[in-house]
């Protein structure tokens, strides 16, 4: 990214900075990121600080309980957002979802703005998208190197000056219909977008000192809010993208070109917003973005509660608050020596006096069971060839997960539907025998053995395991899921159930048994987003590595 | 103690503090949205609304909207549960007024991480510490009591606080054990919820209490894009000149949902109504009564603000996706969406 642009940016933002809503900044903690931070100080509002980890009460203000028991009356603290803000986020890529939540309702009506500092290392990290959708602008430090920075300057009178004029700007009439139609056009979805465009035009002309926008800050504004929100390229994207807009023609079919004779100002401003950010980061933010899509759809409830033990750690000081549990034995120890010397100072006679920073809270660390669910293809066509091999690489994989204590579950399916032969155990015994007494004959349900896997899947989840799919099969789905003997409904089927398994973000791994590679097998593999293996030219070892990838360690 | 470190900034160019929420009128398309909670705003007996849809799609606008939108309350002064009558005052209040006076439809927002403490009511920590007296402080659910309480992203609220509400909206009562106190007071209030569902599922007890749901999009088509944008801003830059006009419509929608309500006892239901109520449920194949109770309902507000003196069928169908779509079993591979399900099923049964 352009340092000019980023100076910009953050003009913009001093200029008004409720209007624009805040700056996503992507960034590794540095010099460079902290030359940006430093022109935060420009903004005419108090900055406050905030991490992942806040409570409400820290939050929102509420009674501030140590001072209200040290005093003997009610103490009330003030919240951070109390009142309107600059917030910066530090840490933002680790957001849980309720605290998003309240950020970004209080974008929504408190006039604060929110600078999210977002050191996303791993693809599909990132900022929450409730967050992404409301921040105006966005900024990439990524290949930066400090010579090519400079000190920004923040002219503070000059900031006042556009900030007074700001008020009186004006769009020109057809402004914000050229917005939003540039926005469609890009494949934005959200209106939000439109919005801080016009507010980013605004605040150009402010800063150029005019009370009228122009082309040119129009064409700049799309460039710094739209650029990163848009869908790359058609021919980038995935296949199974959600259709796209119906304005989407796209300037690659010449006859739609032809018949535009004179230019449209939005045509002018998509190709701002495309320009501005190179096609792989806009690739990689996309990525990112189903990829949170997918993982966040377990929410947080059900993974939380759902785990079935918490291992104690050591308890530590602490204040009590809504989610914290007191820890009473190691709060009576820590205030036990201080006992007569309080009972001096305080003149009490009293058994016991306990001071704020006694209190000791508990902690618990939680993780979370996985469950591997095996679909092991039985029919005829595997049975007599391979099915003995496939049954060694289950047990090669019952190996690993032994070695990692994952639950294991197998579903098989033959004849004309599939069957859940060992619902999610831990005992590999069981596992093992019911394997080597699994029968073999009959038609290929691919389908309805992708069901029933993904069914458990979900029950799985539900219970606060993380499940992950392994399907071992030849591929050559021949009965669909209704029990007909009908190929192309079962490949259709077949289909429809990778795209739902990719829809619910389990991880999965596709190992084809058959003799020789399946091309059908792995664009199938493709569409659920999953690893595939050719099962004659795996090794253990191979076999394995992939599991592990798929487990994500 | 951030009160101490929060320093004195000039400020800014302030856009005026106080102002009406954006206009129910004023909301552009999202036309099934809009009919639901008017609907819930004729009956409240019909249950909560229910609103699924992407992000920036107007949700959190139209709930606050309706909160300026609903016609004012009668309830007696000082009194935490909104009653109507002196002698409906609940005990623990002690309430010694006897004014009866006017105030908005209460609409209470549930926050995310909300305590428990703070939905029910807990003891009173500063009358505790204070004067050594054990009293109640009266929490989210007392203030909903006979409006609409609001849970923004409802399919992230932590599960014991679903559990709490699910309890009392099908009560209709609040009752408190805890802490030495014992106490129950009314908490009839309408649900609305809205949320994302990307970023997690609801749970089907908590999806089976709504009355109605309703998914909503960004408006595909252009036109209805650039209206949504202008309006606004509108509303963001000229909020003067912007406002007197929808607060006509407004008040003109009000007026409708008030003879509304005057007319639904009137209404007649015809038997043959109850039969395609009944024949459209089991063939959908829905869980429980509790659909056909509310498309029933639904239908007879759907009539009422239709100013029709007999339910009719035409109501029915209008009213049968937002009334039965969350209630059918989740078919995973179903990519339409369960509400295409209903309106097929709607033409196959009721033609």
């Amino acid at each position: 990214m352009d340092w000019d642009r980023i100076t910009l940016a953050l003009q913009l933002l001093a200029i008004d900075p409720e209007g624009l809503k805040g700056l996503w900044l992507r960034a590794r903690s540095g010099a460079v990121r902290d030359r940006v931070t430093a022109a935060l100080t420009a903004l005419p509002l108090p900055v406050v600080r905030l991490h992942p980890g806040l409570a409400d009460d820290a939050l929102y203000g509420g009674l501030d309980l140590p001072a209200t028991l040290a005093t003997g009356r009610p103490v009330t603290s003030r919240g951070l957002l109390s009142q309107p803000a600059a917030l910066v986020l530090t840490m933002a890529e680790r957001v849980p979802p309720g605290l998003s939540a309240r950020l970004a309702h209080a974008l929504d009506t408190r006039g604060h703005c929110l600078i999210a500092l977002d050191e996303a290392a791993e693809e599909g990290e990132g900022l929450p998208l409730a967050l992404t959708d409301r921040l105006g602008l966005f900024v990439d430090l990524d290949g930066i190197a400090w010579s090519d920075t400079a000190e920004i300057s923040m002219d503070h009178k000059a900031l006042a000056e556009a900030r007074a004029l700001f008020p009186a700007v004006t769009l020109p009439p057809d402004a914000a219909s050229a917005l939003t139609r540039a926005a469609a056009e890009l494949g934005i979805a959200s209106l939000r977008a439109p919005l801080l465009a016009m507010a980013a035009a605004r605040a150009l002309a402010a800063w150029a000192r005019r009370t009228t926008v122009t082309d040119d800050d129009l064409r700049q504004a799309a460039e710094l809010i739209y650029g990163h929100r848009a869908l790359p390229l058609p021919e980038a994207t995935p296949q199974d993208q959600p259709e796209p807009p119906p304005p989407d023609a796209g300037d690659d079919s010449p006859q739609d070109s032809a018949d535009q004779s004179q230019p449209f100002p939005e045509d002018m401003l998509v190709e701002a917003a495309r320009a501005a950010l190179p096609a792989d980061l806009l690739a990689q933010l996309t990525a990112g973005r189903a990829a949170r899509t997918a993982k966040g759809a377990s929410g947080t409830g059900a993974a939380r509660s759902g785990n079935r033990r918490g291992r104690p750690l050591p308890s530590r000081p602490g204040r009590l608050g809504s989610a914290a549990r007191i820890d009473l034995v190691a709060t009576l120890r820590a205030a036990a020596p201080w006992q007569p010397l309080r009972r001096r100072a305080a003149q009490s006679a009293a058994v016991l006096l306990v001071r704020a920073a006694d209190i000791r809270v508990k902690r618990f660390v939680e993780t979370s069971d996985r469950v591997l669910i095996f679909a092991v293809d039985a029919s005829g066509s595997s049975a007599f060839a391979r099915l003995a091999e496939a049954k060694g690489a289950v047990e090669l994989l019952l190996a690993a997960a032994y070695a990692r204590r994952d639950h294991v579950a197998l579903v098989s399916f033959r004849g004309t539907g599939a069957e859940l032969i060992l619902p999610p155990t831990r005992s590999l015994v069981q596992t093992k025998r019911r394997l080597a007494g699994l029968p073999g004959g009959g038609g290929t349900p691919l389908a309805a053995g992708m069901q029933l896997a993904m069914a458990t899947a979900a029950q799985a989840r539900a219970r606060g395991l993380t499940p992950t799919i392994a399907l071992l099969t030849d591929g050559r789905g021949n009965i669909a899921l209704d029990g007909s003997a009908n190929r192309a409904q079962a490949e259709a089927d077949a289909q429809r159930l990778a795209r739902a398994i990719r829809a619910t973000g389990f991880p999965a791994v596709v190992i084809d048994t058959a003799n020789r590679p399946q091309p059908s097998l792995s664009e199938m593999a493709r569409q659920m987003d999953a690893p595939y293996l050719a099962l004659p030219r795996a090794d253990a070892r191979r076999l394995s590595g992939v599991l592990s990838a798929a487990l994500g360690e | 103690m951030q009160a101490e470190t929060a320093p004195n900034i000039h400020a800014l160019p302030k856009r005026t503090p106080s102002r009406q929420p954006f206009p129910f009128s004023a909301i552009v398309a999202q036309e099934a949205m809009k009919q639901a909670m008017v609907l819930t705003a004729i009956d409240p007996g019909i249950g909560g609304v229910l609103v699924f849809g992407d992000r920036g799609t107007g949700k959190s606008t139209a709930v606050r909207a309706l909160a300026a939108l609903l016609p004012e309350i009668e309830a007696v002064e000082g009194c935490p549960v909104n009653s109507a009558r002196p002698d409906q005052c609940p005990d623990w209040a002690q309430i010694t007024a006897t004014q009866v006076i006017r105030k908005p439809t209460p609409v209470v927002d549930l926050p995310l991480g909300v305590t428990e403490d703070r939905v029910v009511g807990a003891l009173d920590i500063e009358r505790a510490l204070t004067r050594g007296e054990k009293a109640f402080e009266p929490g989210l659910l007392a203030r909903a009591n006979r409006g609409y309480l609001y849970i923004d992203e409802v399919n992230l609220l932590e599960d014991h606080i679903v559990d709490l509400l699910l309890d009392v909206a099908q009560s209709g009562e609040n009752v408190v054990e805890r802490e030495g106190l014992s106490i129950r007071h009314a908490a009839r209030f309408v649900l609305v919820g809205s949320g994302n569902p990307e970023e997690g599922e609801l749970r089907p007890q908590l999806l089976d209490r709504f009355g109605l749901s309703v998914e909503v999009t960004s408006p595909r088509d252009v036109e209805t894009r650039v209206q949504v944008i202008l309006r606004r801003d509108a509303y963001e830059t000229g909020y003067d000149a912007f406002m007197p006009d929808w607060q006509a419509a407004d008040g003109a929608l009000r007026d409708r949902i008030l003879a509304a309500r005057v007319a639904l006892p009137q209404l007649t239901t015809p038997n043959t109504l109850l039969h395609d109520c009944a024949s459209l449920c089991i063939a959908l194949g829905s869980d429980g009564l509790r659909g056909e109770l509310t498309l029933l309902r639904a239908a007879r507000a759907q009539a009422a603000f239709d100013r029709a003196q007999t339910v009719t069928r035409a109501h029915l169908k209008a009213v049968a996706v937002m009334a039965l779509s969350h209630r059918l079993r989740r078919d995973p591979l179903d990519e339409a969406g369960s509400g295409v399900r209903v309106a097929r099923m709607v033409d196959e049964v009721l033609p």
